[in-house]
């Protein structure tokens, strides 16, 4: 005979607003019964959509690869697929809010666009004018080594989100994902562009609003280190102006 | 329209100079601590003749360049952190350059008074 499996109720109190619907967000007090084969907060979520299908958030691949379950758990950025339900403490409500800094588009799912438009400002791909060679670029095993830390960044903006640099400027700062990003095209060997990058950098709002706070190395669900980035390509700023 | 400005390319002198006087003003503290411990101010004469000493005097002035230039970068950074209207901010940019250049003046007038 097998043990019974332990039920486990969880409570929630979750952000939700649907502006069409909503004059002004509120928090939902709610609960859902796992039993031990939900490991993670985001298979009480899908239990909980199932119980309240206007529940609004985003998810996809719910093992920690897409980035898109990022949200504000008990008050820290991580992603919903990634935090163990064990580990939350019994008889406390878990706290759901959508990432913080970002509009709001309905309950859990924020406006990603200045999030994005960031990104994007540091030409987030390899430049190299040199013609195709017949195979692959090559790297040197070296090489390669630096961009480790640096490629596995998933987009999810749970660093940035967190950052009051960012908060405080979204419009100018390129936020711990982006320049994280930047790097690792500075980084890069086989990138020819480094001048222009540096040059794209070099600016009292784009990177110097980074004040070496570091909610972004403490949030990242990848255990990646935006602010170590941030000084290396001060700290190639420096080799270059003196 | 408005059209999102931002490639002043600088910021990475300021950077490095917040960095280099914070060093400096370690330095010195712990040589004015040192000197506090070694009986240096002892009475009110005996710290009188330590800070009217020539090389003191020196290190101090170089002190108070560093603190007034620290100072700078630093409350600069806090206006550009919150705020917003660059009217306002560059009034308070001004005001704080004068109260700077104000303090770094008048502590200099007392080293070299003593």
């Amino acid at each position: 005979m097998t043990t019974p499996l332990a039920m486990r109720t969880y409570h929630f109190k979750i952000y939700r607003y649907d502006p069409d619907k909503d004059a002004k967000p509120y928090m939902q007090d709610i609960s859902v019964v796992c039993d031990p084969m939900d490991k993670k907060l985001l298979d009480a979520m899908v239990k909980l959509k199932a119980k309240d299908d206007s529940l609004s958030f985003r998810r996809s691949c719910r093992e920690g690869v897409c980035g898109s379950d990022a949200m504000n758990i008990n008050g820290k950025n991580g992603l919903a697929c990634l935090t163990d339900l064990a580990a939350f403490p019994e008889g406390k409500p878990i706290v759901l809010r959508p990432l913080p800094g970002l509009p709001v588009v309905r309950d859990l799912i924020v406006d990603m666009t200045q999030f994005f438009k960031q990104y994007l400002s540091i030409k987030p791909y390899l430049v190299n004018d040199d013609p195709l060679p017949e195979r692959e670029r090559l790297q040197s095993p070296e090489d390669r080594e630096e961009l480790n830390g640096l490629y596995e960044c998933i987009m999810c903006a749970c660093c940035t989100t967190a950052c009051p640099s960012f908060w405080w400027n979204p419009d100018k700062f390129v936020g711990p994902a982006g320049l994280l990003a930047a790097y690792r095209f500075i980084a890069d060997t086989r990138d020819q562009a480094t001048n222009e990058r540096l040059d794209n950098l070099e600016d009292p709002y784009r990177l110097f609003r980074c004040h070496t706070i570091m909610n972004c190395v403490d949030v990242c669900p990848k255990g990646l280190n935006p602010t170590k980035a941030i000084g290396k390509i001060k700290e190639m700023l420096v080799q270059r102006a003196v | 329209m408005s059209r999102l400005v931002v490639g002043a390319h600088y910021g990475i002198k300021d950077w490095l100079a917040q960095r280099i006087t914070a060093v400096l003003m370690a330095i010195y503290t712990l040589v004015i601590f040192a000197a506090v411990l070694a009986g240096a101010t002892s009475s009110h004469d005996a710290w009188r003749g330590f800070m009217a000493h020539g090389a003191v005097r020196s290190v101090t002035f170089l002190f108070i360049i560093s603190l007034g230039y620290h100072a700078w970068v630093g409350v600069r950074d806090i206006w550009m952190d919150y705020i917003k209207p660059t009217s306002v901010r560059i009034l308070l940019h001004v005001l704080t350059l004068l109260v700077l250049i104000g303090y770094v003046g008048w502590a200099i007038q007392i080293i070299w008074r003593l």
